[in-house]
């Protein structure tokens, strides 16, 4: 058993670490917050693309780097450490999950190239309005002649993306289909959202057209194999952004005074730091083995990725919110940056489907497991 | 005990609701929640508040010369219950007429009384809580804006911090020190102070929450004549206990998303199938809602029979606002859940009830700590009512100016 990363992975991972310190400290994400139209940081964006992030998961022959999926966990602890403002996640746990999964060879070789160098931000289109829909119902969106039709919202990073990868309905089967979204009969409108240092937008297609990613009728199954895999990715950002959130609790209860001593001093505010610790260390370790089982690529995955994503939404937004209050008046100014990761970890809970739904999922997976 | 009304009790409920059906539109018609600072919103509120005043709905317990009616606990309660279903302008008045102006009743002269309550009461003059400050919040004794005697004035330097309303508030009640020779309750002295002074400046803080509805206040040489002063020289703290008391009378219940909004939400929502309302973990949590929110509401019903007969209500009113501020991140943070990825969004265009969870999730962190942390008020539960020994206090017996401090 080894139940780390490897020290070349750590080496890699300290180096994130210090060049986001560098790159993006937390005026990247405000440049962004106070301005929602720019959607991302386009100049973070394009220095990440040279340190080579995008291509981790993307073989040398598609030009990446072909270090696999867990050195990519440990880039996405840094990402969601340091409140990035970019389509990271739309572009790598979802787009080109779903292009390594399902596309063809002709589609990988057209698409993850333009990933790996930076050229290409992608975004993930599944859900069409407020709830949830149940895998396998009618879908709003329709294909037909090679051309979609149909409104989704929200898509994270709709309006910024260059290719949507959409899941609709051609003939009473659903599947997953690429979309151009620069090209014709598709709109992007960006809409108010919590964080908006993520784009949201809501996409309308009108006759765009569509190329069919993987096989008809596997558009569900897909969808949900594809959600795994973001579900751990996902997890290791709430992991990182845990631990900053911790972080700026501990260091503002070592310093701030009153009655005379400093307030970290008090057990109600050590009681909270040792929560934020012990929920945040829950969600590494179900992250770790969310990691493997996504290395793997075996059948742990639904199970370890439902765990990973449901540890890492409590301990993270317990730790945004408890980070607040642990800066009292301060916590809840615009200025202090406890807000970015309040928001934040509420985009996150959400993204990808919130943990009400996984729980579900992951009580599923027990039941036929004890069943078999 | 009896929660029917009386006769009495049953006509005066019958006067308000007429009042109010003439004069007030009924909640749940999906107008959007008004922020409370902008022009409009406060000549709106100023003038639901004289209507509210001229009809004898304002401050129900005040005497009538004073411009309350003279009326009753249970009235002021009946009262609540009836405005709580109608849509009214937000209440910039409830920390001026639940804290500031209580406390100005308690210790200022019969002339100040009569200058200042009524107009108040009338929505005319807006008061704010000039407590807070940078190194002083849950440790408010601990503060440092000084007033010097000078003649028959006080001068007075310092910053407040948090206030809320303080730019569009006439008058305050402002905390100082005037000795910091001696430890530090000791030395604080209380003062009302006009908001337009020469050497008063609010600046507003930009929330979390996208509002400026609190500042920064500066204190520059402000002259203040000694007979503004609340309370003896040195008694400061505890004319602040006075203030603080009826804080909690004023704040505790009737904040953020009710279950019946929840339920509405839960209704129109689909998830996988089936409505949102029909999912069983989600039914147990409203339960638990509701039954913390009833807990809530009829133990102040307890503290205001309390107050009807006579007797003072202790620190067990301080389970209010632990309840209430938690409450709310947690069921807005449920409907933002249940509306699954989409419940990100928060444009008013596109979110259920224009955003009203929204609001409530980004407000919420606020709340809980505005009016003395989660932490202070189970500190104070554990103190003052169960009788638990206090933490052992460095900080009692030593001159103000000798306290270690921080950033
Ligand atoms: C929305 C809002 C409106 C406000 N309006 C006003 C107003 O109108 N007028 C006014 O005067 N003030 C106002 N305040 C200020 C408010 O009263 C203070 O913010 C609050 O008392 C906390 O003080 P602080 O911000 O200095 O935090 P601190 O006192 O620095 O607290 C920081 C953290 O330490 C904890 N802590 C401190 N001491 C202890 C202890 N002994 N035991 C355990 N934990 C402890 C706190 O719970 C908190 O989590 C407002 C605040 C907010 C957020």
């Amino acid at each position: 058993m080894d139940f780390d990363f490897s020290d070349d992975q750590k080496f890699m991972k300290e180096q994130a670490r210090k060049f986001l310190k560098e790159q993006c400290d937390s005026r990247v994400a405000r440049g962004v917050l106070n301005d929602p139209a720019r959607g991302y940081d386009a100049d973070l964006w394009r220095r990440i693309a040279g340190m080579g992030w995008l291509g981790i998961p993307i073989a040398e022959q598609h030009g990446g780097l072909g270090l696999g999926q867990i050195a990519l966990c440990a880039i996405a602890e840094e990402m969601g450490r340091a409140c990035a403002p970019v389509p990271f996640a739309s572009t790598v746990y979802f787009f080109t999950q779903a292009v390594l999964l399902a596309g063809s060879s002709e589609q990988q070789a057209a698409l993850l190239p333009a990933v790996a160098a930076g050229d290409l931000i992608g975004a993930w289109a599944v859900a069409e309005g407020a709830g949830v829909a149940a895998p396998g119902s009618a879908l709003g969106c329709r294909v037909e002649g090679g051309r979609l039709s149909g409104v989704k919202v929200p898509v994270t990073d709709g309006a910024i993306a260059d290719r949507l990868i959409v899941l609709a309905q051609e003939g009473g089967q659903a599947g997953l289909y690429l979309v151009d979204a620069r090209g014709g009969g598709v709109r992007a409108e960006t809409l108010a959202s919590l964080d908006p240092t993520r784009n949201v937008a809501r996409v309308t297609f009108d006759g765009a057209p569509a190329e069919r990613l993987g096989d008809a009728g596997d558009g569900w199954a897909l969808a949900q194999a594809v959600l795994d895999r973001a579900a751990v990715l996902l997890a290791f950002e709430q992991v990182g952004g845990t631990d900053a959130c911790l972080e700026m609790a501990k260091d503002y209860a070592l310093n701030r005074y009153a009655f005379g001593r400093v307030i970290g001093g008090n057990q109600a505010i050590k009681h909270k730091l040792a929560d934020m610790y012990v929920k945040g260390e829950l969600a590494r370790s179900n992250a770790y083995f969310g990691a493997w089982a996504l290395e793997e690529g075996g059948a742990e995955l639904p199970l370890a990725a439902a765990a990973a994503r449901i540890a890492g939404s409590e301990a993270y937004w317990f730790a945004a919110k408890e980070n607040i209050q642990t800066h009292g008046g301060m916590g809840f100014t615009w200025e202090a940056d406890c807000h970015l990761h309040y928001r934040r970890s509420e985009q996150l809970r959400l993204v990808a489907g919130a943990p009400r739904l996984w729980k579900e999922r992951l009580i599923s997976q027990l039941e036929q497991r004890n069943a078999a | 005990m009896d929660f029917k009304d009386s006769p009495e009790e049953a006509a005066f409920r019958a006067e308000a609701r007429a009042f109010l059906a003439a004069n007030a539109r009924p909640k749940g018609d999906g107008a959007p929640l008004a922020v409370r600072s902008d022009p409009a919103t406060l000549e709106a509120a100023k003038a639901w508040q004289r209507k509210k005043a001229e009809a004898g709905f304002a401050c129900i317990t005040w005497p009538k010369e004073l411009g309350g009616r003279g009326g009753t606990p249970i009235q002021q309660v009946i009262y609540a219950q009836e405005e709580e279903q109608f849509e009214t302008p937000p209440n910039v008045f409830a920390i001026g007429l639940g804290m500031c102006v209580p406390t100005v009743m308690a210790f200022a002269d019969t002339a100040t009384k009569q200058r200042f309550v009524a107009p108040a009461v009338r929505g005319d003059e807006i008061w704010c809580q000039l407590f807070s400050e940078p190194a002083a919040g849950s440790d408010v004794a601990g503060l440092r804006t000084r007033a010097v005697r000078d003649g028959d004035d006080w001068v007075v330097n310092g910053q407040k911090v948090w206030t809320s309303g303080a730019h569009f508030s006439d008058f305050g009640i402002l905390l100082t020190r005037t000795n910091p020779d001696v430890p530090k309750h000791k030395g604080l002295t209380m003062f009302w102070v006009d908001m337009k002074a020469p050497g008063v400046e609010a600046r507003p803080i930009h929330q979390m929450s996208g509002d400026r509805e609190f500042n920064e206040v500066y204190f520059t040489d402000v002259r203040i004549p000694d007979s503004q002063r609340l309370g003896e020289v040195g008694a400061g703290w505890q004319v602040a206990l006075v203030t603080l008391m009826n804080e909690r009378l004023a704040v505790g219940t009737g904040y953020g998303p009710t279950p019946e909004e929840l339920m509405a939400l839960a209704r129109a929502l689909d998830l996988g199938g089936r409505p949102a309302m029909a999912d069983q973990a989600f039914r147990e949590k409203l339960a638990d809602w509701y039954v913390a929110a009833q807990g809530l509401k009829f133990t102040k019903f307890r503290t205001l029979t309390a107050l009807s007969r006579g007797q003072t209500p202790g620190p067990e009113a301080s389970i209010g606002k632990i309840v209430s501020a938690n409450q709310m991140q947690e069921m807005s943070a449920m409907a933002l859940d249940l509306a699954d990825q989409y419940g990100i969004l928060n444009d008013p265009a596109e979110a259920p009830f224009g955003g009203l969870f929204h609001r409530n999730f980004m407000f919420a962190p606020g709340l809980r700590i505005a009016g003395g942390t989660d932490e202070i008020l189970r500190n104070i539960i554990a103190e003052r009512v169960l009788g638990l020994p206090g933490d052992v206090r460095v900080d009692k017996d030593i001159a103000f100016k000798d306290l270690p401090t921080g950033r």
